[in-house]
């Protein structure tokens, strides 16, 4: 909580950000979320990853600068119910044995004004890597902050779902993951 | 009553009574086969085809209950005896009943478990409970129980019919017949 000493400080101060800069960068895993929903036969339905890990740095001064990169254990999937955990981490959905992560490693972030941002990054899923952007809302108070953000991918374009899972007229073949990223933040020098 | 030309169910009745026989013929045979199943999307198929004829015969079970509210059925015949009348209104409660809750018990079944019901995939019926392993797992075995009920009182309904058309021979079983001989 050291941190909380300087924050009046810099109030007080104006040219103190040109000297130390919050930089967001240490998740807390246990606050965090990945989930995602989808449709079965027109029944929403929600589930979520429950590891995965998530390196941040973002200093919203130097917006350009920010990195993120979040790795998923897709053997954790939850998807409400043990039938379906079962099926999906087999060869024609994840095939986690062989592919057990899938990841996000962002290549920019675009500020769109007010707390809102644009995440452009690769992402990997069972060999297949392409790029994707999502629109990420962040938050701040204090030196906590929160990174929102969603988007929607094709599950046939990662071949999540082979077979007789590529009718998606069962299952959807829209997937929206959601991500909640709570970050605190460190004091670094420019 | 004093009603006694009344010998036949009307249209609207015979139409009801029928449609929801079928759609029963095809859910229960249907949900013995599908709970069986590896997962599989012929599985997710099925059972919603299960649950949109469920919420179905919901809403014709409705529409028979006002039926039967504003209107007299047919007269059982009158050298009938006693006790089999009993037993005959007593199984159409127990029909009527269980077009209501058989229905309902897959309906919060569903819900407890964790899927939503979502008609012919077009309206979603709300949660009238929430996600609960412990309570999926009793409504479970009350869905199960029930349609077995329903199957030994179905069969039931169906002796009797026989008996009134091959022992009594009356016209007990014409009445509900949308052909054949009519009076």
């Amino acid at each position: 909580m050291n941190i909380l000493k300087y924050i009046p400080v810099c109030g007080l101060i104006l040219a103190c950000s040109d000297v130390l800069a919050l930089e967001f960068k240490q998740v807390q895993a246990n606050e965090s979320s990945v989930t995602f929903s989808y449709k079965q036969m027109g029944v929403p339905m929600e589930g979520k990853f429950n590891k995965f890990t998530a390196q941040l740095a973002f200093d919203p001064a130097k917006v350009a600068a920010a990195q993120a990169r979040i790795d998923i254990n897709v053997a954790s999937i939850d998807t409400g119910s043990m039938e379906a955990n079962d099926e999906v981490v087999g060869k024609l959905w994840f095939n986690a044995k062989t592919y057990p992560a899938a990841s996000f490693v962002s290549t920019g972030l675009k500020a769109l004004g007010g707390n809102r941002y644009e995440a452009t990054g690769k992402l990997s899923i069972k060999g297949r890597t392409l790029e994707m952007k999502a629109p990420v809302t962040f938050q701040a108070a204090g030196n906590r902050g929160a990174f929102d953000g969603s988007f929607t991918l094709k599950r046939l374009d990662f071949a999540i779902g082979e077979g007789e899972w590529t009718d998606i007229g069962t299952v959807a073949n829209e997937i929206q993951i959601k991500f909640h990223l709570v970050v605190n933040a460190a004091l670094s020098k420019k | 009553m004093n009603l006694p030309n009344i010998t036949r169910y009307n249209n609207t009745a015979i139409t009801l009574h029928w449609l929801v026989a079928l759609l029963i013929f095809a859910a229960f045979p249907l949900g013995v086969y599908m709970h069986e199943l590896s997962l599989s999307p012929t599985k997710l198929q099925l059972y919603s085809y299960h649950k949109w004829i469920g919420i179905t015969v919901l809403l014709l079970a409705v529409q028979r209950v006002v039926w039967r509210a504003t209107h007299t059925p047919p007269a059982l015949p009158d050298n009938l005896p006693r006790w089999q009348k009993i037993a005959s209104h007593a199984t159409h409660q127990l029909l009527y009943v269980l077009l209501f809750v058989v229905p309902l018990s897959g309906w919060l079944m569903s819900s407890a478990k964790g899927y939503k019901t979502v008609w012919l995939g077009i309206l979603q019926l709300p949660d009238l409970v929430s996600k609960n392993k412990t309570l999926g797992e009793l409504l479970s075995n009350v869905h199960a129980s029930l349609n077995y009920l329903l199957l030994a009182l179905v069969v039931l309904h169906i002796a009797a019919v026989l008996k009134h058309r091959l022992i009594d021979r009356d016209d007990v079983m014409t009445r509900m017949l949308p052909i054949g001989d009519r009076k």
